[in-house]
């Protein structure tokens, strides 16, 4: 569309000391710190695991096709945020709405699941009030699902201003779509670690359980 | 590009409390937290003088137990959180672009969310006085005591407030790695920086990695308090012991968040009034690091006696012993630096002098605390409280003060007075000795920390006594800085722009300096680089002064024409009014109003970053100002 002119603007970066732009490390450095933040609460869960003294435990609620359905949505959202990404970087603003309405898509897909989930756990009587297993499994996951809910926002905010400002999927301006992107993916990588920690490496049924 | 119209146009102008208001200028900003951190100097001095009347004499009358406790928490916290912190942080947003040869942070509309994130949380955190009562459960706040059963309203103002304080701490964080990282001037590579980069940049490495975890922590309470969990409740099955792991992850990174930046104030103190190179300046650097790194490793020898068994303790024991090594370091080279200097005794030297005197005392009974049997005897006795007193008053607050009088003069164009300065300083040493130095002898015969009061057969009666009057002393010394402040602002004797022929790069530039800072970016050869440039133009003044493009040339105020500065926002309020509203709103009571009034928040810091992320770069399409 307008790869001429963009890609003669491109050249034109802002200095910095190292070369990478500043909300680019900026990205890094708060995704560093979200590492802390996630490290932290699934520590709590590894710590709270096995301590619950009433149920539901986790083997009777986790449905684990369910959950691998909702981690492949997340691993597909991140190929489409890849497509997203390159067709911005090639000037095509339009695969580059449709990729990134598509990464939305399948994290509101995602989010739907993690609704369902949540609501069938509190039919059979699992609430964060319940026991320890509760609490600290709706509050990692449900922190999880923030984060997705704030990457929907971001990528749908995207398509929505590039539809009245253009310029900002531009090629030059690629950097708005690489940094929603850098979120996105660690959103993703957490849910592979939460999916792995939490759902596919359950302990033992508890004794007096 | 094209203008927005309406409610996106920029603010402009400097003038006026609104050019305060939506200042984004990092000098402006640094001056808003050193103002704001003073005010809770303050404030929290004269907690401590209320604790420390309580205590004068056996069977006090002065406060009630539970007024104590409170007293004692909000001392605790506001020093930490809204003095040290925010005291470093001004000296950052003051100092490290000027030092780096940067016109402003990178980020400069999250540097004012920073500050009015700060603003607001310290504010929240103060309005449990008027709401219920201020929190009573320590500044380390342990589960259980901090559940609902045991503890009232304080503690969700005490919750939501370091919340709201820690978004603000992470932000600025952010913005000072960001900064450092990538906007240093052409040649000043990373062992060029002077050493009060690198410890803001260590300590804003701390500061990401240390908050999430506190943030974790106090999400966990809240939950427990709010919403019915069970996170630290025992009678779920619960261990309340995670707490204490979670706030000491956070919390001995913490103080090392709260040394760091006044060990890189002495390090520019200390060899700018001593004529000489920073003795080791490698080594030096390398010791911060490390001494960030095995922050990370010795959170538990706060909890010794908790019980976590021999193996943990002797693991514990061995980091905390280790990271003596690194901070020793450090005391040997500033001493070097000292070593046949052609000293000049100012205020801020004294200072910098007073710094490495009472800080090796308090290393020292940091080292003792190491040992597990002996900190077995001295847990929670006033042992430990004279211990980080002397660390983190002795210490963190001996060298703010030592940057005070050192930068103050770039800051205001005016020097403070030296004489009131010195005054000044005697009488803190001596208060803060007459204070903290028989907490030793008090922690050794017994006396346990946070009693209310204790009888006269304990025998305590006399060096509590004394301890009092050193309180009142330390006062007497903040009143002498205020008057001194206060004095020297409208007829301190005109600085120029470089008081102390100094070495680094803010002295190269007019105090105060233009909102631009540099006409022109400086190039940097070397470590100490107006030092080095200095030299030069001495040894050749013609030919250098043109090729080198040092700074302060006569040309300077012309160039200024020109210079592009980002344009004043109020967004940055807005978010922060959003995100404190959102955290107060938790705290009203009726389920209903506390859904509105967090949603309302909610949505005017949703409104402020979309303002945020749309406005024009510029107030207009000439150049602001």
């Amino acid at each position: 569309m307008q790869q001429a002119g963009a890609l003669g603007h491109s050249a034109e970066a802002e200095h910095t000391s190292t070369g990478l732009n500043h909300r680019k490390l900026l990205m890094w450095a708060f995704l560093a710190s979200d590492c802390l933040f996630f490290g932290s609460l699934i520590a709590t869960y590894l710590v709270n695991r096995g301590r619950s003294l009433v149920g539901p435990y986790p083997h009777e609620v986790f449905s684990i096709p369910l959950t691998s359905y909702s981690a492949f949505l997340l691993l597909m959202s991140s190929l489409t945020m890849v497509l997203a990404l390159a067709a911005v970087q090639r000037g095509n603003a339009k695969w580059g709405r449709v990729w990134l309405l598509a990464t939305a898509l399948l994290g509101i897909h995602f989010l739907a699941n993690q609704g369902y989930e949540f609501n069938q756990f509190a039919h059979e009587g699992l609430t964060p009030r319940t026991n320890l297993f509760g609490a600290s499994f709706f509050t990692l996951t449900g922190f999880h699902g923030a984060h997705v809910t704030l990457g929907v926002f971001w990528l749908t905010s995207i398509v929505v201003i590039s539809l009245f400002r253009p310029h900002t999927i531009s090629p030059k301006n690629s950097l708005n779509v690489e940094i929603a992107g850098l979120y996105w993916h660690f959103v993703d990588i957490v849910w592979i670690a939460i999916f792995t920690l939490v759902y596919l490496l359950q302990p033992a049924p508890p004794v007096g359980g | 590009m094209a203008m927005i119209t309406g409610v996106l146009r920029r603010p402009t102008g400097y003038a006026g409390v609104w050019g305060w208001v939506t200042t984004v200028d990092h000098k402006r900003i640094g001056v808003l937290y050193g103002v704001s951190a003073f005010v809770f100097l303050l404030v929290g001095g004269i907690e401590a003088l209320l604790l420390r009347l309580q205590l004068a004499s056996p069977n006090g009358t002065v406060l009630s137990a539970e007024a104590y406790n409170q007293l004692m928490t909000m001392h605790g916290t506001t020093m930490i959180f809204l003095v040290v912190m925010p005291l470093s942080a001004a000296f950052f947003n003051v100092v490290i672009p000027l030092m780096i040869g940067a016109r402003d942070v990178a980020f400069p509309r999250l540097n004012a969310l920073s500050y009015w994130v700060f603003l607001f949380g310290a504010l929240l955190l103060h309005m449990s006085f008027l709401v219920g009562g201020p929190p009573d459960a320590g500044w380390f706040g342990y589960a259980n005591l901090t559940e609902r059963p045991f503890s009232g309203s304080g503690v969700d103002f005490w919750v939501l407030g370091l919340q709201v304080l820690g978004i603000s701490s992470m932000a600025a964080a952010f913005n000072f790695l960001v900064t450092i990282i990538n906007m240093r001037a052409p040649g000043m590579t990373l062992m060029r920086m002077p050493l009060f980069v690198w410890m803001t940049l260590v300590t804003s490495f701390l500061l990401v990695t240390a908050f999430p975890v506190l943030t974790v922590g106090m999400l966990l309470l809240l939950f427990d308090r709010l919403f019915g969990t069970h996170f630290y409740a025992p009678v779920a099955g619960a261990d309340p012991i995670l707490w204490q792991h979670f706030f000491w992850l956070f919390g001995h990174p913490e103080v090392y968040i709260l040394i760091l930046p006044a060990m890189g104030i002495v390090s520019e103190v200390l060899p700018t009034f001593a004529r000489k190179p920073l003795f080791g300046y490698n080594v030096v650097v390398y010791s911060g690091i490390v001494i960030g790194f095995l922050g990370w490793m010795v959170w538990s020898h706060h909890m010794f006696t908790v019980g976590l068994g021999p193996v943990a303790n002797a693991i514990f024991a061995s980091t905390t012993m280790l990271i003596a090594i690194p901070t020793g370091v450090k005391i040997f080279n500033w001493i070097a630096t000292l070593w046949g200097g052609a000293l000049q005794m100012k205020a801020s030297l004294y200072f910098a002098l007073g710094f490495i005197a009472m800080f090796i005392i308090g290393g020292l009974s940091g080292v003792m605390h190491a040992s597990v049997p002996v900190d077995t005897q001295q847990q929670d006795t006033y042992f430990v409280v004279a211990h980080f007193h002397y660390v983190l008053f002795g210490g963190s607050i001996f060298g703010l003060f030592a940057g005070i009088y050192y930068w103050f003069p770039k800051i205001t164009g005016r020097l403070l007075h030296e004489g009131l300065g010195k005054l000044q300083f005697w009488l803190m040493l001596i208060g803060f000795n007459l204070t903290f130095g028989p907490m030793h002898f008090l922690g050794v015969a017994g006396m346990p920390r946070r009693i209310y009061t204790y009888g006269a057969e304990s025998g305590w009666g006399f060096w509590n006594a004394v301890e009092t009057v050193g309180a009142f002393i330390i006062a007497v010394s903040l009143l002498a800085f205020l008057a001194n402040f206060f004095r020297s602002l409208r007829q301190g004797e005109e600085a120029g722009s470089d008081p102390w022929d100094g070495r680094t790069l803010e002295w190269s530039i007019p105090s105060p300096p233009p909102h631009y800072n540099f006409a022109t970016i400086p190039t940097v050869h070397s470590r100490d680089a107006w030092w080095e440039e200095k030299q030069r133009r001495r040894a050749a003044p013609a030919a250098v002064a043109g090729a080198s493009n040092g700074g302060a040339q006569p040309s300077q105020e012309e160039a200024g024409h020109g210079i592009h500065m980002p344009s004043p926002s109020y967004w940055p309020l807005v978010v922060a009014f959003g995100v404190a509203l959102l955290a107060g709103g938790l705290l009203v009571n009726p389920l209903l109003a506390k859904v509105a009034v967090a949603m309302a928040g909610g949505l005017i810091a949703v409104i402020g970053i979309f303002g945020w992320s749309l406005e024009p770069a510029a107030a207009s399409p000439t150049h602001g100002q």
